[in-house]
């Protein structure tokens, strides 16, 4: 019945120095549905790929505006997702109240990481079975953080976490070099292409199973472009410039070999 | 002397008489501060093109004991704003100590993600209106200078009872009947900030500081004066307020020991 004998709590270190509850949670994230996030030198962008669990049921919400700045996607318990981004909005909200300015998005990581590794060294407690990505702008400009059931945080250029997540982490990889000097739109198509990657054979991106977040910099002024979540038709146009990106570049293989 | 411990230490009852025990009375209402103890006078500022000044003299009273003469009420917050005291020097010590965590706490982020003048205002007009609510409030009057979120010259006050109040120009205690006329006709409204230089600015100041020496009797000729500008802040303190005339004194009549 158990895997071994040091796994009953998340407080106790195998002999090896593991401890298993916590790692049991991140699996947990990766039976989720896959998220993606990069970021540019103005923008950070979160994709994500919904699942409905049948076929008359809505689709579970993957991403969350956590605050104009800030928003986050989710992977792993939908639950526990939703109480850290309750805590996140607080927060963030708590930020503007007292001091009048915008939670810097290193802090609010910094401060769900800390809940999380409380739970990691408390007896009765479980981990988060979650793990997220933020993104958000500060001072600073635009940020993209991963967040794991450990309690650990990273700041990321680009990542993808979930069911089938490699496909995307590949993808995003390959493209690295072009990511920092895309535009806005371009890299809201590489991230719905790094999702497109993860899909099963019979599977596609329709306006029913993607949702695509987007905070930034105003080009111009340089102001914040506050925190935009595309869900359902408003999502044709960027599943349709996906699609022309992708017929550029089949379209352009073929003239090669037509020509010579 | 006699055998009753309670007794010693205490006036003799029979040379004094009976000691009046309702100071020790520790039942009854519980009562907060009702009046500051020692203190410190007017703190006064002015909004110049591309900058604040602001000036206090350096004296704390106990009552109208001129008790400390090298106190310190312009503090310096980190490299963005300065903050000028009047009222309780105890409250001022104590709000000191909380912006110095806060500062602490600020240098941590890793992003530069500073607070500045305007965010510091408000936070501390948080902390005062929390306190008066409480019935136990910071006996102070507090000017914040320094720059906004938009890198404009930033200068607005808050009291003990958290109210807020901004202007091109302000004065705390007895500056606010004293200076402030000065101040309005030296820079009436009509006439653009941009066209007060820093020269006029602190010139100004050092005007009123000098009224304010020559009529207001919890005063020093002692003074700090900070000027925040977009290339840093700079503070003097041990100033001396100089060309003193006191020539005016004579034509004062009407009160002291005066025959005429």
């Amino acid at each position: 019945m158990f895997r071994n004998n040091y796994d009953n709590d998340a407080v106790t270190f195998s002999p090896q120095g593991r401890i298993f509850q916590v790692e049991y949670a991140q699996e947990a994230v990766k039976q989720g549905s896959v998220v993606v996030g990069l970021v540019n030198k103005t923008h950070a962008v979160l994709v994500g790929l919904k699942r409905n669990a049948e076929e008359l049921s809505s689709y579970q919400k993957k991403i969350i505006e956590v605050d104009s700045h800030m928003g986050i996607a989710i992977a792993g318990l939908a639950s526990d997702a939703r109480v850290l981004s309750n805590y996140m909005k607080q927060q963030c909200l708590g930020s503007r109240m007292t001091y009048g300015r915008a939670m810097p998005v290193d802090r609010i990581v910094t401060q769900i990481a800390d809940r999380a590794q409380t739970n990691t060294q408390q007896y009765g407690k479980r981990p988060y079975g979650v793990g997220l990505l933020v993104a958000g702008v500060d001072e600073a400009g635009p940020h993209l953080f991963e967040f794991q059931p450990s309690g650990m945080t990273q700041e990321m250029v680009a990542c993808a976490i979930g069911a089938r997540s490699q496909m995307a982490r590949t993808y995003l990889e390959r493209n690295l070099d072009q990511l920092n000097d895309s535009s806005r739109d371009e890299l809201i198509t590489h991230g719905l292409r790094a999702l497109k990657e993860t899909l099963s054979q019979d599977k596609e991106l329709t306006v029913d199973n993607t949702s695509v977040g987007v905070v930034g910099l105003k080009h111009e002024t340089g102001k914040v472009e506050s925190f935009k979540l595309y869900e359902g038709q408003q999502l044709l146009p960027l599943l349709e410039a996906l699609e022309r990106s992708d017929v550029g570049e089949t379209k352009e293989g073929e003239t090669m070999e037509v020509d010579s | 002397m006699n055998h009753f411990p309670g007794t010693w230490g205490r006036p003799r009852d029979d040379v004094y008489g009976p000691y009046d025990s309702s100071y020790l009375r520790s039942t009854g209402p519980k009562a907060h501060t009702q009046s500051p103890a020692v203190t410190g006078t007017s703190v006064i500022a002015v909004k110049f093109n591309g900058g604040v000044a602001i000036a206090a003299d350096n004296l704390a009273s106990y009552g109208s004991l001129a008790r400390f003469t090298d106190v310190k009420r312009l503090r310096v917050f980190g490299d963005a704003a300065v903050v000028g005291f009047s009222g309780d020097v105890s409250d001022m010590q104590y709000i000191d100590r909380l912006l110095e965590s806060m500062d602490i706490r600020e240098n941590y982020s890793a992003h530069g993600n500073q607070l500045n003048a305007k965010n510091l205002h408000t936070y501390l007009s948080k902390v005062l209106y929390k306190r008066r609510s409480e019935f136990n409030p910071l006996w102070n009057h507090i000017l914040v200078a320094g720059f906004d979120g938009e890198k404009k010259p930033f200068l607005s006050s808050a009291d003990l009872l958290g109210t807020t109040f901004s202007a091109p120009h302000l004065a705390t205690g007895f500056g606010a009947h004293l200076a402030i006329p000065i101040l309005r006709r030296l820079f009436p409204e009509e006439r653009p900030i941009e066209e007060i230089t820093k020269e006029d600015a602190i010139k100004a100041l050092k005007e009123c500081l000098k009224v304010l020496w020559y009529r207001d009797a919890r005063s020093l000729d002692k003074y700090s004066l900070a000027v925040i500008t977009q290339e840093g802040i700079e503070v003097q303190e041990d100033q001396q307020i100089e060309a003193q005339s006191w020539a005016f004194a004579e034509t004062i009549k009407g009160y002291g020991a005066q025959t005429v």
